[in-house]
């Protein structure tokens, strides 16, 4: 394992992931285009809006029974993880690499992250 | 307007983010926060979730093609994330305990300048390349990037001092709600003498990282909306595709003209939130 290497498998992984969560918020956005288009939208007031698409049980409920909305949630959540993910293969690479000033330094990363997220999840 | 109508326009508009953020390592908020407040009348809650999204989808969209090509310098950019993210921790523990107004407008004038050097002056680019110094060899910081096909090596100077700079990014993007892209790549470029493609493009790496520590924060208290957020991510991710593609080959005199502008314009909005009291 080399740097090369590892930011090609780095780059591979991105893309994917980028892809399947941009399909996953597609699919979504056709289905709630498709019932509500000429529908008039307002977001000039705030409404925090219910568990469906604020929790990850709720999101992954609605996904699970493709509502639009839960579809959409969905893959937003995808695209939110692909940043740890590639910090987590970082951290994979560089102990590899038997690197172990960046081992510690991407491991530190990625527990800051990891509490931020789910301290508020 | 009808939800189609919505969703066309914040597409597009979010396409011209995606794309300025893919290629000035900001990230799409700064496009994308105004468009949607001041032209379409939403919420500054849903924009603000909205840009979250925008700068995970630039940063994640931009990333593949960086990090295949070798721009991005992921041990800059993982050692330096760590000085943001504890800048940002300060920065949400500060916030609602300090004014911002005054740091809004001094943070703008700051702007304005470092838009007027990089639309005017020379940059250190034109010089012989920079030897790294002692810590940032021993931080093994030195790397290539390519320059018209072959690998240009480069060497980094002044940890510290980009550390603190790095620091400070995270605190003001906490206060003052902006992403801490700007700070990131100015410290880069200016202070660690790091090429300027390397600069953004590691920049962009690192937004992603910093703004995704916050995402968790921001979907449970509802500022993610589906409909508000589908045309945002769709529109930001084709454009940010299209930008690092554009990156790839682009002039580096080009780069930091876009670069000058977007910043001025970021300026403005700073100064004028601050005198408005809106931040």
């Amino acid at each position: 394992m080399n740097d090369k290497r590892l930011e090609s498998i780095i780059g591979q992984l991105l893309r994917t992931g980028v892809l399947v969560a941009a399909a996953t918020v597609l699919a979504g956005g056709v289905s709630y285009l498709v019932q509500l288009h000429s529908e008039r939208v307002n977001y000039s007031t705030f409404a925090a809006g219910g568990e469906s698409i604020r929790t990850v049980p709720g999101i992954l409920n609605s996904a699970a029974h493709l509502d639009s909305a839960g579809l959409i949630q969905l893959g937003l959540m995808l695209l939110i993880v692909t940043p740890v993910a590639r910090v987590a293969m970082a951290l994979v690479g560089f102990a590899l690499e038997r690197d172990r000033l960046y081992t510690v330094v991407s491991l530190t990363v990625l527990v800051i992250l990891l509490a931020s997220l789910v301290r508020a999840i | 307007m009808t939800a189609l109508e919505f969703t066309a326009v914040v597409g597009a508009l979010s396409m011209l983010a995606g794309f300025l953020g893919a290629l000035t390592g900001l990230g799409g908020g700064v496009v994308v926060v105004p468009a949607l407040t001041l032209a379409l009348g939403v919420d500054i809650k849903y924009a603000i979730g909205a840009s979250l999204v925008s700068v995970i989808a630039t940063s994640s969209g931009a990333a593949a093609a960086y990090v295949r090509e070798g721009f991005s310098n992921i041990r800059i950019g993982m050692f330096l994330e760590i000085a943001t993210t504890l800048g940002a921790i300060l920065g949400a523990f500060l916030a609602g305990r300090v004014s911002t107004h005054v740091l809004a407008i001094v943070f703008g004038l700051v702007l304005v300048q470092a838009a007027y050097q990089s639309l005017f002056k020379g940059s250190h680019e034109e010089d012989p390349r920079v030897e790294s110094d002692a810590l940032a060899k021993r931080l093994r910081f030195d790397g290539t990037f390519p320059v018209n096909g072959k690998a240009q090596e480069y060497g980094v100077r002044n940890v510290p001092g980009g550390s603190a700079m790095m620091f400070v990014a995270g605190t003001l993007s906490g206060l003052l709600g902006i992403g801490s892209g700007v700070i990131k790549v100015i410290a880069m470029d200016r202070l660690m003498k790091i090429p300027f493609k390397v600069s953004t493009t590691t920049s962009n790496f690192m937004i992603g990282v910093t703004a995704a520590a916050s995402a968790g924060l921001y979907l449970s208290r509802g500022y993610i909306n589906p409909s508000v957020a589908m045309p945002v991510m769709l529109g930001v991710l084709s454009g940010a595709m299209l930008g690092s593609k554009v990156l790839v080959h682009a002039r580096v005199r080009t780069l930091r003209i876009v670069f000058g502008v977007v910043i001025l314009a970021l300026a403005i909005e700073m100064i004028v939130n601050g005198i408005s009291g809106k931040v």
